[in-house]
């Protein structure tokens, strides 16, 4: 019955812990469940590579102090030095040293990845979950919302609404990237559930009397964890992308350090025409890197969700 | 029939969550947009009475109820009534739209279709050699390449190719000192100003429809009536793509729908960074200026276009894929 907790390769509810409301006693504990589907991930090169890179952006975010030479903040340079050895990706047009930056910027980028991640991963297990078990009303109009959000470009949506919030800052970016970005996950966890809910150990939970909440997060969410992990790698990828979309455009607040504000400093003091072009390849690599190994390890997730797509 | 009528009964219900959707947003936020927005126009000269109520009812009113509010704002919508633009005042907002929309559906609507076809093809193909070094190389590097974010792609090719090369023009739709027009010169112009742009969105969006087709073929090419073409001894290449292709492509049409909304915010973030004079820099401009009528008005068109894009390809679903017609 606990497809999880039994199942070998399963991503155990560790991963899920961060999405689902806190369960019973008899699976095996969150630790050894997260140890077990890391090392079924581990055998999936792909997901390997990506968790090896998630893993140094990491450590860059907490050894920033560390590592970065100068403080991000200090604009006591010259201003547009090329690389030297003082300053080995060079200065930005207004003074500060751009590795020091482009360190101190994985902070941001990492923070909305977890965030947007956890939040989005909320709802949509939520939404997906009681649209899939729930007939009727709930189920229609719960779908319906889903159908909706996933057809309204996410974007535009974004920049309208960050538009409207008074204030600039990472927590208005993470709001709205959250509000934005749970559909995908919802209408993938909705059409599992509402396959497995006719299932004989849904029936037999429904039987001996287990209430709706019950059934729905402890009965049939265990047997969804990798598709759990699935959307908040997804909704992950997403929100460290459109962070940058956003700040790019001066939605987020300039003075913090973040790889998207980097960008709009750059194409605001117009960096490229200037031949400052590492200003614009540093973070924009980090970005994509961070983004592209995010999605590697879904590749894993997928792979141990769909034994078809495992290689031969 | 069943099922285009269904489709139209459920585009219809989606059309009208939209714009209510765009109705509610201004009139939940916090202070009053149209407040805001009426009182910056007081620097810019005469307005007329109908234009600030034009405005009111897209924004929102102190006066009145919500419903009649609401029922104000449909009439509106539907007789493309937005008010007038702060930015470029004194030009209406519908008539900014109509300048904007062609270059944008031109450019994202072609490179749109090229890139689901060619990334749909190199989904067959990667698939096909799964497991190889084509597989391996394809997947990973252009999982790579859509992880990128379109306008950090877009702001390398400008360096490369414009401003270091020289290859192609670095900024517009056309060239200083023309006018649109159908003349060859001016088309010629533009079609030579589209080039990084329309790269740029191919590049970024090819990567989705490649996974993508590459999933829903591995799925397709482990079903029984594969294994019996195989054992009939039919050529891998026809069952390839008539047997598999034709089967697997289904249910990246209906990921269409998903993807389109990502393509659609991509490309204006591209449209910015090249300075392309469609939706998405008007956008920007409406953003940056917090002309609020007009960045109402051009959610509200960019959704709409969305959404009837999705509308068409699930009507054309319908047409491949007989079984979802009963």
């Amino acid at each position: 019955m606990r497809g999880a907790g039994t199942r070998p390769g399963g991503l155990g509810p560790g991963l899920a812990g961060q999405a689902g409301p806190p369960r019973g006693p008899r699976p095996p504990g969150g630790l050894l469940v997260l140890a077990r589907a890391i090392r079924s991930l581990w055998g999936d090169g792909r997901a390997r590579l990506g968790m090896l890179t998630i893993l140094a952006f990491v450590l860059v975010a907490a050894l920033a102090p560390v590592l970065a030479p100068y403080s991000p903040t200090n604009a006591s340079f010259a201003d547009s030095l090329g690389p030297s050895a003082r300053h080995l990706l060079g200065t930005t047009g207004t003074g500060q040293d751009v590795l020091s930056q482009v360190l101190y910027g994985s902070r941001i980028s990492l923070l909305v990845a977890m965030c947007a991640g956890t939040f989005a991963t909320l709802i949509a297990v939520t939404v997906g979950l009681l649209a899939g078990y729930l007939r009727g009303v709930v189920e229609e109009v719960l779908g319906f919302a889903t159908n909706v959000m996933l057809v309204i470009p996410g974007l535009p949506l974004m920049i309208v609404l960050a538009t409207y919030v008074p204030g600039r800052g990472i927590s208005v970016i993470i709001l709205v990237i959250v509000l934005t970005g749970w559909a995908w996950g919802a209408r993938v966890l909705r059409s599992q559930t509402a396959s497995l809910r006719s299932r004989d150990f849904v029936l037999a939970a429904q039987l001996s009397g287990d209430r709706t909440w019950r059934i729905v997060f402890h009965e049939i969410l265990p047997n969804m964890t990798s598709l759990v992990a699935a959307s908040f790698f997804a909704a992950a990828t997403a929100g460290v992308l459109a962070e940058a979309g956003l700040e790019f455009l001066g939605l987020g607040n300039p003075s913090t350090v973040s790889w998207g504000t980097m960008l709009y400093w750059a194409q605001n003091t117009s960096a490229l025409l200037t031949g400052q072009w590492i200003q614009v390849f540093a973070p924009g690599l980090c970005i994509g890197l961070l983004a592209a190994s995010l999605a590697l390890v879904n590749f894993g997730v997928d792979s141990l969700s769909n034994p078809r797509l495992r290689e031969r | 029939m069943r099922y285009a009528l269904r489709r139209i009964v459920l585009f219809l219900l989606t059309l009208w969550a939209a714009v209510t959707i765009n109705f509610l947003i201004p009139r939940l936020m916090p202070g009053s947009p149209a407040e805001a927005a009426v009182g910056k126009f007081a620097g810019r000269g005469p307005v007329s009475t109908s234009q600030v109520r034009a405005i009111e009812i897209m924004l929102g009113v102190p006066k009145g109820s919500l419903w009649s509010q609401y029922q104000a704002y449909l009439v509106n919508m539907a007789h493309f009534r937005f008010g007038i633009s702060y930015t470029f005042f004194p030009q209406s907002v519908s008539s900014l739209i109509a300048q904007a929309l062609p270059w944008t559906l031109g450019l994202v609507g072609i490179m749109t279709i090229v890139a689901f076809s060619v990334g749909t093809l190199l989904g067959v193909l990667v698939a096909w050699r799964r497991g190889r070094m084509t597989d391996t190389v394809g997947t990973v590097g252009f999982t790579l390449m859509s992880a990128f974010p379109y306008f950090w792609t877009a702001l390398l090719l400008l360096f490369v190719c414009g401003f270091v090369l020289n290859w192609f023009p670095i900024n517009g739709g056309y060239s200083a000192g023309q006018t649109p027009n159908l003349s060859v010169g001016f088309i010629g112009s533009a079609a030579d100003h589209s080039v990084l742009p329309a790269i740029t969105i191919v590049i970024s969006s090819l990567g989705g429809w490649l996974l993508g087709m590459r999933n829903n073929m591995i799925n397709t090419l482990a079903e029984d009536f594969i294994v019996f073409a195989e054992a009939n001894g039919i050529r891998s290449r026809t069952i390839a793509l008539r047997y598999a292709a034709r089967n697997a492509i289904l249910p990246n049409l209906t990921a269409f729908g998903m993807a389109l909304g990502m393509v659609v915010g991509g490309s204006v973030l591209v449209e910015v960074v090249f300075g392309y004079p469609g939706v998405g820099s008007l956008l920007y401009t409406a953003v940056v200026n917090e002309d609020y009528p007009l960045m109402q008005a051009l959610f509200l068109f960019i959704t709409v276009s969305v959404l009837v894009a999705n509308f068409v390809v699930d009507l054309f679903y319908g047409v491949l894929d007989p079984r979802v017609r009963t």
